[in-house]
Parts: C-alpha cells; sequence; structure tokens
C-alpha cells in the first residue's frame, strides 16, 4: 500500500469515529429534549399554573406554588451572587491584577465551579438549616449563590481583562481616579460580557436539585416566607416523579420542559448577545 | 515662538521596577506654546521620559524618578503631588486612538464632567468648543449621540484630542499620534498641531523624522536613556553638532 492511500484511508477512519461520537451523543440529547417535550406538552394544563398541590389522590392540583418559589429562590440568589460575583471579578482584574493573590484566587474559583452542588447543599444545610432547626427559602438562595458567584466572578474577571490596557491610562490621564475608571469607562466596555456572563449563571442555577433539597426543602402550600421551607420546580419535579400517582408524573413532565425551555431561553439569549457583542 | 519656560527638567533619572535606568541625567528646557518633538532610535526613553511629564509612571510599581521637573515653580515629581490635578492642566494623547465606549459627545465632556462640571448648557458649549478646536465639529455635528467607534481611526484621535483639550490643559503630551493612521489623516493631525501651539505647550513623541522637521520647534534626541543633543529644529536637522545626531537624522541608522 503506498504512503497516501494509507493517509486517506486513516484520515477516513478518524472522520468516521468522530462522526459517530458526535451522532450517539447528539442521540441521547435529542431523545431527552424529544422525551421532555412529548410528555411534558401532553402533559401542560393552564391548573399547573394557576392551582397549588391538591391532597394526594385529588385530581386537579398545579404547581403554581413551585413556580412562584423557583423564580424568588433564583431571584434572591441573583440578589446575593451577582454583585458578589462581579465585585471580586473586579478586585481581580483592577485592583489585584498580575498578584499572586489573584491566580490563587482565580485557580479557587475555577474549582469552585466544578464542586458537586449538592457539597454547596450540605454545607448550606450545617451552616444555615441545622443551627435553626428548619429549612428556609433564605438557605436556598445562599446555596444557589454560592454556585453563582464563581461563574460570575470568573466571567467578570475575563471580560474585564479583555478592556485593553491602553483605554485606562487614557482615563488615567485625564485624571480620573481609578475606581470612576471602572466604573465609567471599563464596565462599560466591558458591560455585554459581563451581562452575558450573569445570564449563564442564572441558567446555571435555575436547574439546580441537590442544593435546594437540603436546604429549601419543599412546601406543598403557597408560601412567601422565605424563613420558611419554600418550594421549587426542581425538588417538585424530583418527589412528583418518585411519586406513585399518574397525575403527580404528568405534572413533573409538564414542570420538567417549562424548566427546559426557561434556561434554553436565557442560554440562546446570552449566546446571541456574545455573538451581537463580536459583531459590532 | 516665546521663549517663556513651560517645563524645566534637571538632572532627571528614571528607573523602571528592577532597577533598569531607563532616562539618564536628563537637561532639557520646554518652551511656552510651542512644540518640542523627542526623536531617537526605539528603546531610547523618549516615550518614558514624555511619560514622566504627567507621572503616568506612578500607575505601575517600583519605578523610581531622581532630579526635578519644574512646572510653574513647583516639581511635579515631588511626593504628594495632586496626580488628579496635574494631569488634568498636562493631558496626553496616545499612539493608538483611545475613545471611550460611549457617545461622542459624552467622550469629550468626561474630563469636564470630572471636574465637576453638571450643567448641560456649560457642558454643551465647552464640547463644542473642544470639538471645534480639534477640528471635528463639522464631522461630527450631526451626530454627537452615536457611539465613538463609529469614527474612523483618524476622527477618533481628533476626539481623544478633543477630549483633552476640553480641559484646557496648559501642556499636551503626544505618544507617536500618527503612528496607526494613514496619510491623510496624518497631515490632519499636524495641522492640528501647528494650530494648537497658539494656545498650549506641545511634546510629541515621533519616529518619524519629517514629522518631526515638519512641525516641531524644538527638537531633543535621545539615544540609549540619554539625551544627546537639544536645540532649535533647524539646527538640529541643519548643523548638529553631535555626530551621533546627524547620523540619525540622515538616516544612516535607526
Amino acid at each position: 500500500m503506498t504512503h497516501e492511500a494509507k493517509r486517506k484511508i486513516e484520515g477516513f477512519i478518524a472522520l468516521l469515529l468522530s462522526t459517530m461520537a458526535a451522532l450517539v451523543g447528539l442521540f441521547w440529547l435529542v431523545f431527552i429534549l424529544g422525551d421532555v417535550l412529548v410528555h411534558g406538552i401532553g402533559a401542560m394544563h393552564v391548573s399547573l399554573f394557576t392551582n397549588d398541590p391538591a391532597p394526594a389522590g385529588v385530581e386537579g392540583g398545579g404547581l403554581r406554588n413551585a413556580f412562584l418559589g423557583h423564580l424568588i429562590i433564583t431571584g434572591f440568589a441573583t440578589l446575593i451572587g451577582v454583585p458578589i460575583g462581579v465585585l471580586g471579578g473586579t478586585f481581580l482584574a483592577e485592583y489585584a491584577r498580575g498578584r499572586w493573590i489573584s491566580r490563587v484566587i482565580s485557580i479557587l474559583a475555577d474549582i469552585m465551579v466544578s464542586v458537586p452542588s449538592i457539597i454547596v447543599g450540605t454545607f448550606i444545610y450545617a451552616l444555615m438549616v441545622r443551627p435553626v432547626g428548619h429549612f428556609s427559602g433564605w438557605a436556598g438562595a445562599a446555596a444557589l449563590s454560592i454556585i453563582m458567584i464563581p461563574v460570575v466572578l470568573r466571567t467578570t474577571e475575563d471580560m474585564l481583562s479583555l478592556v485593553p490596557w491602553t483605554l485606562r491610562e487614557a482615563a488615567f490621564a485625564l485624571g480620573s481616579p481609578y475606581y470612576k475608571v471602572i466604573i465609567q469607562v471599563v464596565y462599560r466596555g466591558a458591560a455585554t460580557g459581563i451581562f452575558t456572563g450573569i445570564l449563564l449563571s442564572i441558567a446555571r442555577v435555575a436547574g439546580e436539585t441537590a442544593p435546594l433539597l437540603f436546604t429549601a426543602f419543599n412546601n406543598s402550600f403557597f408560601s412567601y416566607n422565605m424563613n420558611g421551607p419554600m418550594p421549587s420546580l426542581t425538588v417538585s419535579v424530583f418527589q412528583y416523579a418518585m411519586g406513585p400517582y399518574d397525575d403527580w408524573h404528568a405534572q413533573a413532565w409538564a414542570a420538567s420542559l417549562v424548566i427546559t425551555l426557561f434556561i434554553l431561553f436565557i442560554t440562546i439569549t446570552g449566546r446571541l448577545l456574545i455573538k451581537w457583542r463580536y459583531k459590532q | 515662538m516665546t521663549n517663556k519656560v513651560e517645563l524645566e527638567i534637571k538632572g532627571l533619572n528614571f528607573y523602571y521596577s528592577g532597577d533598569i535606568h531607563a532616562l539618564k541625567n536628563i537637561n532639557l528646557t520646554i518652551h511656552n506654546k510651542s512644540v518640542t518633538a523627542l526623536i531617537g532610535p526605539s528603546g531610547c526613553g523618549k516615550t518614558t521620559l514624555l511619560r514622566c511629564f504627567n507621572r503616568m509612571h506612578d500607575l505601575y510599581p517600583k519605578h523610581r524618578y531622581e532630579g526635578e521637573i519644574l512646572f510653574q515653580d513647583g516639581n511635579l515629581l515631588a511626593n504628594g503631588n495632586d496626580l488628579i490635578k496635574l494631569r488634568s492642566r498636562i493631558g496626553m494623547v496616545f499612539q493608538r486612538p483611545t475613545p471611550f465606549p460611549m457617545s461622542i459627545f459624552d467622550n469629550v465632556a468626561y474630563g469636564l464632567r470630572l471636574k465637576g462640571i453638571k450643567k448641560k448648557s456649560d457642558l454643551a458649549e465647552r464640547v463644542e468648543k473642544a470639538l471645534k478646536h480639534a477640528a471635528l465639529w463639522d464631522e461630527v455635528k450631526n451626530k454627537l449621540t452615536a457611539s465613538a467607534y463609529d469614527l474612523s481611526g483618524g476622527q477618533q484621535q481628533r476626539l481623544v484630542i478633543a477630549r483633552a483639550l476640553a480641559v484646557e490643559p496648559e501642556v499636551l503630551l503626544f505618544d507617536e499620534p500618527t503612528s496607526a493612521l494613514d496619510p491623510i489623516s496624518t497631515s490632519k493631525i499636524e495641522d492640528l498641531v501647528m494650530q494648537l501651539k497658539k494656545d498650549i505647550t506641545i511634546i510629541i513623541v515621533t519616529h518619524n523624522m519629517q514629522q518631526a522637521a515638519r512641525i516641531s520647534d524644538w527638537t531633543g534626541f535621545l539615544m540609549l536613556g540619554e539625551l544627546i543633543e537639544f536645540g532649535t529644529t533647524e539646527r538640529i536637522f541643519t548643523a548638529p553638532s553631535e555626530k551621533l545626531t546627524e547620523d540619525y537624522v540622515t538616516g544612516r541608522f535607526g
């Protein structure tokens, strides 16, 4: 066999293997999304959004409480996590730029990003649930914010580092103090990137179940009380899917579809923002 | 060309972090309302010298100044000087245009707002004046709210000059302001520099010797951190007293 023929065969095999791997991955993705879509649409009903859960065995219950609880917990997690993440990222990229402490915190944040979320849940359980003796919405929000912080922090740091250094020098040369340089010039330059990072971090926590299981737990009733157990979609899906009633299973499917669409929407918005930013 | 002294540099030494001796015993007089060009081969210290005048080096750790730069009877290198005030009196324009990510108007108003000018009519008046001064007004007067990034490179550079002029500095430092521009934009900037010297003192670092010859009144030639020769541009380019200067300005090296 000639050298060229051998290389062609090798190339073909590599192409075949990688195409097959991609197809296998894609198959499961489409399968899962398709399954959620088919079952979810079949189970979708207005009562899902308007009614609170009915007593076990009674028809016509919904998950209104879980939708609201989920939004409230995610909302507070964002309110806690985003300022800390953005300010932390600012510290790393601006005030501590080039210092060893900045490198160390960056690496720790990267590790934090990949820490299993259930560990964050048990951590908050020990910190905020055990001592007071009951689950709470605050604990849920705290757990989710801990997952958000490293994501927001790292994107902020990266986005700020992309702003050319000469832009800062130009602002300094006009007699601007550093905090004004950051707020008025650097943040503006990095705004789209930071906002995208925030959106993607919300998408990341919106689908979390494990950290809520130990912290916000669940609640079959409609509740605004962040000091008590709060219902959430993901934990409800978990409990309903495990439960014995067909009615529950159907609602779990529908709720899964809603979460999936929500996350899909945020992710696509984030991606479009990135694209728009680089077109500029 | 007047002969009033704007800046008096006396025995200036500058060290970067790691004790790199970048400027060696510089003595130099910058004359009021004139254009002084700093020329020399890459790495000779001309930009380093320029960045001493607005204390830009202070942004980075472990630098060290020795000597004095007298500016209006005070040593601007003295510890405890108000750098924010200093930098509003000695402005700087960089090699690449540095418009801020905001509108054309807000770019020019940036320094004014820093100074605490808030009234809309005052801002509008001074922005217009600065843009006219920088010969950009006619090109942008109908799109002041557009992003500064919509302008061409040459326009951006004039915008940045307008931004620096808006706070009415006494000295304006130019660090190779045309090296990223096309010939037409370059000649516009050069015309502008010659216009501006009626009102302010200009120090310009340039790689382009024709440019130095065209627009400056005084020229300083630096090499390896030393000021080899300083004099009127006419003399430096026609009858330099140092052999090194002659070799450089006739293009024998560099």
